[in-house]
């Protein structure tokens, strides 16, 4: 369980991070999601007591990060923005020291590693530098790295960048396979990652929370209404308005285009009914002749394209 | 202090990991070897005397180069970050550093012991000031790691620390070299402070509380600095 209230980082004038509110609970998977420079690093390295606050708390399970910062850093794992490990050392040499700082139990330390390396996929290059591995491989170690002491809580700064995309579908596996027992927190300024792998999401723009709700409720409230594009040749805009505008499920018609005979319109829906059944057979009555005729979902995109346009 | 002995281990083979380790070692005995021996049988006594003479020099340019990648590195590579979200305190990352450093020229000095006993066999060597001077060498090397542990602290560019540590372990090896610049009245004050002139008489075999506690006060004041340097990033 994470709590964060009223959190705020100042950089010399710049203020990164304001006055954001967060909570993430056990069994949960928090996306926090944001165009770059929009202060996801800042809040997690706060978070990782990594950076001291400007203001505000944080508080995880029943420890504020001011008074317990060891105790806060046992029971956490981070995985930092591109994995930066130390070069020279050999992936087993690196898992193994970090066993012995997390104290691992020494009888059970080539196990915990074993295990890891099977769950991330890194057993074929535990006898390699560091230096020499590939992204993929290296944010691999990272995150074996995070979870070596199989922390309660684990904070992951963009967990997927770099990887091809059936490394990118492994580890959003194993993110969830760990969700539904620990609390994460990941950011990501990829919309899909967060859409397929979070409970919620917390879009921050600008060092400010500016959403924060269950996936599910956050692409309904502001994106679940569906979007029709027609385009129609022979056909007159006043006619088309008149026409199509009545048909119930249709919120607003708007005509987009007019290139001679050639008409596009866009139909905002309301959730129900769906009003495609009754647009067709309205245009079938007539004379235009049907050239395009799709429906678009708006997805998490579109709401984050919304929230986060410049004002 | 678990934690502080990890790092330690891990640093200290962190040192022969990458070429840096063998270099350092090469250039100091070839440095030390070279100095010694070339004087040696002029001088035409069995003693050690000119091979710990040197040491306080030749220590003010081995030692930052030990020392320089200890922190510069790891703010450049980023790695600071995981090091700091482990379950570790200020302490336990600058005590382990400095402990790794120490072990490293403690390890370095293992193959000067040669000379000792080559010496030992040509002629009746005394033992006394050996042992001295070869406790002044970690003292010195403990307070010039702790000098260039700061150094380090400072940058993320490990040429700079080198630089920076180097400038002030000469300053502190050669300060009493310069003392025709000063005023008489800071005279004494500014003697004191220099490293040679401790090393010298723990080099001499005699072990004096003033000498053990200018470097005591050299490693404390070199590590507290980073300390507050380390905070200062949190």
């Amino acid at each position: 369980m994470i709590q964060v209230e009223n959190l705020t980082k100042h950089y010399g004038g710049i203020c990164a991070v304001d006055r954001i509110h967060l909570i993430a609970r056990q069994g949960e998977i928090l996306g926090l999601l944001g165009p770059n420079g929009a202060g996801k690093t800042t809040t997690l390295r706060m978070l990782t007591g990594f950076l001291k606050p400007t203001a505000g708390s944080i508080r995880i399970k029943d420890y504020r990060i001011e008074d317990h910062p060891l105790k806060i850093k046992a029971i956490l794992g981070y995985l930092p923005e591109s994995a930066p490990l130390y070069h020279d050392m050999l992936v087993f040499d690196y898992l193994q020291y970090v066993a012995g700082i997390r104290g691992v139990d020494p009888a059970r330390r080539l196990e915990r590693i074993r295990e890891l390396g099977e769950l991330c996929g890194i057993n074929e290059v535990m006898h390699q530098t560091i230096s020499e591995l590939s992204k993929g491989y290296k944010q691999r170690v990272g995150l074996a790295h995070a979870m070596m002491a199989d922390p309660e809580v684990l904070v992951l700064d963009e967990p997927t960048s770099g990887l091809d995309p059936n490394q990118i579908v492994e580890i959003r596996e194993i993110i969830k396979r760990i969700g539904r027992e620990k609390t994460v927190i990941f950011s990501t300024h990829i919309l899909s990652e967060a859409e397929a792998t979070c409970d919620r999401v917390a879009i921050i723009h600008r060092g400010k929370i500016v959403a924060d709700s269950r996936t599910s409720e956050l692409k309904e409230r502001l994106g679940g209404r569906n979007h029709i594009r027609i385009t129609l040749d022979q056909a007159e805009p006043a006619a088309v308005e008149r026409d199509l505008g009545t048909v119930a499920g249709v919120a607003r018609l708007k005509v987009l285009e007019q290139d001679g005979p050639l008409v596009r319109i866009g139909i905002d829906c309301t959730p129900a009914p769906d009003p495609r059944p009754e647009l067709y057979r309205r245009i079938k009555q007539t004379n235009w002749v049907l050239l395009d005729f799709h429906q678009e979902a708006r997805t998490l995109e579109a709401v984050f394209r919304e929230l986060t346009k410049e004002a | 202090m678990r934690q502080a002995l990890l790092i330690c281990r891990k640093e200290f083979h962190a040192y022969f990991l990458s070429p840096i380790a063998y270099i350092v070692i090469a250039v100091f005995l070839l440095v030390t070897g070279w100095f010694f021996f070339s004087t040696f049988f002029l001088l035409n006594q069995a003693s050690l005397r000119s091979f710990f003479m040197m040491l306080p020099v030749v220590f003010a340019f081995v030692v930052p180069a030990l020392t320089m990648r200890l922190l510069a590195e790891e703010f450049n590579i980023g790695s600071y970050e995981t090091l700091l979200t482990l379950p570790v305190g200020f302490a336990d990352v600058i005590l382990g550093k400095f402990l790794a450093c120490v072990a490293f020229i403690a390890a370095m000095l293992v193959p000067t012991l040669a000379y000792p006993i080559t010496v030992s066999m040509l002629g009746t060597l005394d033992w006394g000031p050996v042992a001295g001077g070869y406790i002044g060498a970690l003292l010195l090397g403990a307070a010039f790691s702790a000098v260039g542990l700061f150094a380090s602290s400072l940058t993320r560019n490990q040429i700079i620390a080198f630089i920076v540590g180097m400038a002030i372990c000469f300053g502190l090896t050669l300060i009493n070299q310069m003392l025709f610049f000063l005023p008489r009245a800071l005279l004494h004050f500014f003697s004191a402070l220099a490293a040679e002139v401790h090393f010298r008489n723990i080099a001499k075999g005699i072990i004096d509380t003033r000498d053990l506690v200018y470097f005591a006060s050299v490693i404390f004041i070199g590590l507290y600095a980073t300390n507050l340097v380390l905070k200062s990033r949190y």
